[in-house]
């Protein structure tokens, strides 16, 4: 395949190659445990540094409150039952929303089978998580607020601060999934009120492997991971010396190109989501329109299926991704198209293009024109049409 | 994940489209679970069928388990059809995965349900063919696969 437009940035992104340029030499040269003694240790010692404080910096939090992880998922699942496990004894109440990661959604149902309670709220037809909601769902048991900084489907960016504001208020602990936002858009943990946060190196030009929790001075939560002494005994296990060095100087580079970033993303999502728009029919945007990811555009094509669609895309060397049935691996389409309101038949349709700094207008407009050949060519050929077409014209 | 086979149907279909005044169409599946097929027979007096068309609405297997099946039954007469089951169109394909097994049996339901129109509108009765369930989902969960 000549062409490749790679258009599932959410999912992973490319290392950039700064990030693998620091990374290489702690495979084959500088290779020691940095926890060792002996000098030759000192420079992997002092490189992890430098990444727990660019890693740090990105978000406003000190050095001393990054911890470093195998990845998001595994920093959700700390946040979650480390917490549980802290505070069950205070209370067995936890707030999340319906349209969480599942490494939230799932490690919630675990901890129900374990005694919690969870309340999962809803959103609007946008996505959008309302903080009155929040409010209203807390009890006086409840020990931990999750709400995740911007969906990784659809892309709505949540009110986090002002949820933060309500949890610190009654003095609950507040955690955010920000697996899609750190690295993509401003994120301060002081401002926005957070005890707990999530992030993972892969979704920011980072290695896979590795991620952060940011866990706030003096919030009192379990280790997780028990063994060595690493990360405050908090995390053990041999420090990741590549990895950690690659986040770092990811999130350092992220930081640097945030704000041309996403005044060149969001110009170029703007893009895409006007020409689907204006020249696709029966085509609906999900999530909202202004408070998404800058590189975020997820589309529900109706009387189509979301894995015919990503198959004939990538005949044309287009990668894209989708939340039908067929892709998720269930009867079910995506919990997040079922919980902004969409029906069953029209969620199956949906499909998630996410941009990259590399991306272009060209690579859009290409994308564009094929899309329309591939839904008209999926609809002459959809009984669900074909019937909608019959209808109208009685 | 898919067989040559299943990306060579998917990609070039066969027998797509509508047949007007068809001697039987059946449609079958359901839109909440993402699969929806319906097939149009041109049965000649011979009780051959002449022809035959479907339309899809469903994944890369449903699309390619529809134009095998059309393909399996074409110039079949109506008991020969009956017998092209969901096995034969996933060994066409050269298999299937796993969670793709039921658009097989999807294919098989719809050659059924445009045989039993076929047979209702020419009051007939086809030995050994069962009315089709108006919803594959209520017969998955008894199949055995």
């Amino acid at each position: 395949m000549s062409k490749l437009i790679y258009l599932d940035n959410a999912a992973t992104t490319r290392v950039k190659k700064e990030v693998l340029d620091v990374m290489l030499p702690y495979f084959t040269e500088t290779y020691c445990n940095p926890s060792a003694i002996y000098s030759f240790a000192s420079e992997g010692k002092k490189a992890v540094m430098e990444a727990r404080n660019q890693a740090a910096a990105l978000i406003g939090a000190k050095p001393e409150e990054i911890y470093f992880t195998g990845g998001g998922s595994e920093s959700d699942n700390w946040a979650l039952k480390a917490t549980a496990e802290e505070y069950g004894s205070k209370g067995k109440h936890i707030i999340t929303t319906k349209i969480e990661h599942h490494a939230i959604l799932h490690t919630c149902e675990y901890l129900e089978k374990h005694g919690f309670e969870v309340t999962y709220l809803d959103v609007d037809s946008d996505g959008v998580v309302h903080p009155e909601d929040v409010e209203k769902a807390i009890r006086p048991d409840t020990i931990l607020i999750s709400v995740m900084t911007a969906n990784n489907e659809i892309g709505t960016i949540e009110p986090i601060a002002e949820i933060g504001r309500i949890a610190h208020e009654k003095g609950i602990l507040f955690h955010t999934d920000a697996v899609q936002a750190y690295g993509h858009i401003p994120i301060n943990v002081d401002e926005m009120n957070i005890d707990m946060l999530s992030a993972s190196g892969h979704k920011f030009g980072g290695p896979k492997g590795i991620g952060i929790m940011y866990i706030r001075k003096g919030v009192k939560i379990r280790s997780f991971i028990h063994g060595g002494s690493q990360e405050r005994g908090r995390r053990a296990g041999t420090s990741n010396t590549a990895g950690i060095v690659g986040l770092g100087k990811a999130a350092e580079i992220s930081g640097k190109t945030m704000e041309e970033r996403i005044r060149k993303e969001t110009e170029l999502r703007d893009h895409l989501i006007g020409r689907i728009e204006s020249e696709i029919p029966y085509a609906k945007l999900n999530g909202h329109r202004t408070d998404r990811l800058p590189n975020n555009v997820n589309f529900c094509f109706r009387f189509i299926e979301g894995e015919s669609l990503l198959i004939l895309l990538d005949q044309k060397g287009i990668c894209g991704s989708s939340g039908s049935a067929c892709t998720s691996g269930s009867l079910d389409p995506s919990h997040v198209l079922l919980a902004i309101g969409l029906p069953h038949e029209i969620a199956h349709g949906s499909l998630r293009l996410t941009l990259s700094e590399e991306t272009t207008k060209e690579d859009l407009d290409y994308v564009v024109d094929e899309l329309k050949k591939i839904v008209d060519r999926l609809r002459s050929m959809s009984p669900l049409y074909e019937d909608f077409l019959k209808n109208n014209k009685d | 994940m898919y067989s040559e086979k299943v990306i060579d149907h998917f990609s070039n279909p066969r027998n797509v489209g509508e047949i007007e005044n068809a001697s039987g169409v059946g449609t079958v599946g359901n839109a909440k679970c993402g699969d929806i097929m319906r097939i149009y027979f041109d049965i000649d007096e011979n009780q051959v069928i002449r022809d035959v068309k479907f339309k899809t609405f469903g994944c890369g297997a449903a699309v390619a388990t529809s134009s095998m099946a059309t393909e399996l039954v074409k110039g079949k007469t109506i008991y020969e059809a009956l017998e092209v089951t969901n096995k034969a169109v996933m060994e066409a394909l050269d298999g299937l995965p796993p969670v793709k097994i039921h658009c097989s049996l999807l294919a098989e339901e719809a050659i059924h349900a445009a045989l039993w129109d076929y047979a209702e509108k020419n009051g007939i009765v086809i030995e050994g063919l069962k009315k089709p369930a108006n919803d594959i989902s209520e017969t998955l969960e008894e199949e055995d696969y």
